[in-house]
């Protein structure tokens, strides 16, 4: 090592002063042309191609039916999923009780209902009235109090909601088992060991931690249902899909009409995007030791570095540290 | 030693047995803690110590014996010669009156420090919360963590976290505080500061039972040390009696190994 010898640091290190080249690479040049002209050939094909007739997909993007079949979409795909992630729920606490039927009946219900496919059972719930005419509320093998016809009860938003929800509950269910077993067991034996009420323990300790790993499958699961509720067009209900369907099948113009719920879906997806980046953030208190910035702060973040870049401080180049925090 | 000690905190451990699956850990364990003593079990690894504390506080079903808290069963309530188990609600309100300090300290990651302490009080024992604040802040201070009341677990060094998990524990008022292997998760450097205070809490009075490896600890603190082995109690005395004049082989061994 008699290069490096005992020098004090300000005098002048032969290293000092040089030049630094950055290493190139031809290979991802190459790779961002290529996607580049790609996208440029996409771009020009939609803009070029007369028959995506873009003035009929901007004429029917607002229209009354669309925006009603886009609220139905809306409607149908939050009740579900509050209805699915109750009932998932409660699924999931029947599913790690001691006792062996309630663990059963959870493990039955998930079984049943993930095998059978969501469009046989819509229609299964459509046609419930055929099986029973009648739903009564009273005892158990008992008398009854009420009765109720069941075609006035379960109509097709009813039967929708039905289907959809349960048939969602059994997913639910296993992405909250999920989420409840990633909590350390450390964190139930100190909430025990602290008498804190059983109530309390799930509410106050062990939800909150479990919400971490449920809410990402979770939006998953929202997302799919926004798009998987296209599928109750089968019960002629006026969601998104089955308005666009009968209006093409009126005008004829499919591809701008297909283009318009297309578009609709992504405006959707990407609200709930954007909800899921913040409820994760919350739910991210505690578990990291400082929070992923928001969009917002990201790009004030960026516009600072990148005015630091452009005005680089009066000095080397070993001041224009690139990292940020 | 007066016959008769009014302080609460008086824990008797009687003939207890326990297995996980064909697995026996505890032998028959007998153990009286005196009110107000600091008790520190020493033993190898797998000598039960660590279970025998849990049952203590009934993390743990012991399958045969028993604990009790100043002559009140744990667990379980007599009527006449029929033990029947407590429902949880009171199982809960029991485990109130032990606080428990975790190897791995199990404190609540998405709750600050201050939430930390404050939980229990105001959940379990139904107190004011406002009230239990400024407590809560008093005992941060007293374990050194005055400024770090709005601080998240993770953002804490391990001798800190310790630190809130005691001061977590001291916030129920217990009769009796549990202590498992409080240090035995830390870096060396960050031992010390997590002994020194419950060091101090020694010197109150609060009832104490340590399971530790750390024998100068022991020697410092404690007022009777107990020596398990393979589920048994091997010997027990005073610090100089079972440190300096050990009598029991396994004893010997033991503490020539780690002295």
């Amino acid at each position: 090592m008699t290069l490096l010898d005992n020098r004090p640091a300000t005098a002048s290190h032969p290293y000092e002063g040089l030049r630094v080249v950055k290493a190139r690479h031809p290979g991802r040049w190459a790779a961002t042309a290529v996607v580049a002209v790609l996208l440029a050939m996409v771009a020009n094909s939609l803009i070029t191609n007369p028959r995506w007739e873009w003035g009929v997909v901007w004429a029917y993007l607002g229209e009354v039916s669309i925006v009603e079949g886009v609220w139905m979409t809306i409607k149908l795909t939050l009740i579900t999923a509050v209805l699915g992630f109750a009932l998932g729920t409660v699924l999931a606490l029947m599913r790690l009780s001691q006792s062996p039927l309630l663990r059963a009946v959870s493990w039955g219900y998930t079984w049943v209902f993930r095998s059978v496919p969501l469009i046989l059972q819509l229609l299964l719930w459509y046609n419930l009235a055929y099986l029973y005419q009648t739903l009564d509320v009273g005892i158990p093998f008992g008398p009854s109090f009420a009765s109720f016809e069941t075609l006035s009860l379960i109509d097709k938003f009813g039967a929708a909601i039905l289907g959809l929800g349960l048939h969602q509950a059994a997913y639910s269910a296993e992405i909250v088992r999920a989420g409840i077993l990633s909590v350390d067991q450390g964190q139930h034996e100190a909430a025990a060991s602290l008498g804190i009420p059983r109530r309390r323990q799930s509410t106050r300790i062990v939800l909150p931690q479990a919400m971490r790993t449920i809410v990402p499958t979770a939006v998953n699961e929202v997302i799919g249902l926004f798009k998987g509720t296209s599928i109750v067009y089968v019960l002629a209900l006026g969601e998104l899909f089955y308005t666009v369907s009968v209006i093409y099948g009126r005008t004829q113009r499919v591809l701008p009409m297909l283009v318009v719920a297309a578009i609709w879906y992504v405006v959707l997806t990407t609200v709930v995007t954007v909800i899921q980046f913040y409820v994760e953030r919350y739910y991210a208190r505690g578990a990291v030791r400082t929070l992923p910035p928001t969009p917002l702060q990201r790009l004030r973040g960026n516009l600072t570095a990148g005015l630091a870049r452009v005005r680089p401080t009066s000095g080397s180049t070993s001041d224009r540290d690139p990292v940020t925090r | 030693m007066t016959a008769v000690d009014t302080r609460p905190g008086r824990v008797e451990v009687h003939g207890v047995h326990k297995s996980f699956g064909a697995h026996e850990v505890l032998h028959g364990v007998d153990l009286v803690v005196e009110p107000g003593s600091v008790t520190v079990i020493l033993g190898p690894s797998g000598s039960g110590k660590s279970t025998l504390l849990r049952s203590i506080n009934h993390l743990e079903t012991v399958d045969r014996g028993y604990v009790a808290l100043d002559g009140e069963l744990v667990g379980y309530r007599r009527r006449g010669d029929v033990l029947h188990e407590l429902k949880e609600r009171d199982l809960l309100r029991q485990r109130t009156r032990f606080g428990f300090v975790f190897q791995s300290f199990n404190l609540f990651p998405h709750l600050t420090a201050l939430e930390n302490v404050v939980e229990a009080p105001v959940s379990a024992q139904g107190r004011n919360r406002r009230e239990v604040e400024a407590e809560a802040r008093e005992l941060l201070a007293r374990v050194g963590l005055a400024d770090k009341a709005g601080a998240h677990p993770r953002q804490l060094s391990g001798g800190q976290q310790q630190r809130v998990a005691i001061a977590r524990a001291l916030a129920m008022k217990p009769a009796v505080l549990l202590f498992d292997e409080p240090t035995s998760a830390l870096d060396p450097e960050l031992v010390g500061e997590v002994l020194s205070v419950i060091t101090d809490l020694a010197r109150t009075g609060t009832t104490m039972i340590v399971v530790t490896h750390e024998i100068g600890f022991a020697r410092q603190a404690a007022d009777r040390i107990v020596f398990m082995d393979s589920g048994r109690v091997v010997e027990q005395g005073t610090p100089a009696q079972v440190l300096d004049d050990p009598q029991h082989e396994r004893t010997k061994a033991f503490l020539a190994k780690v002295l």
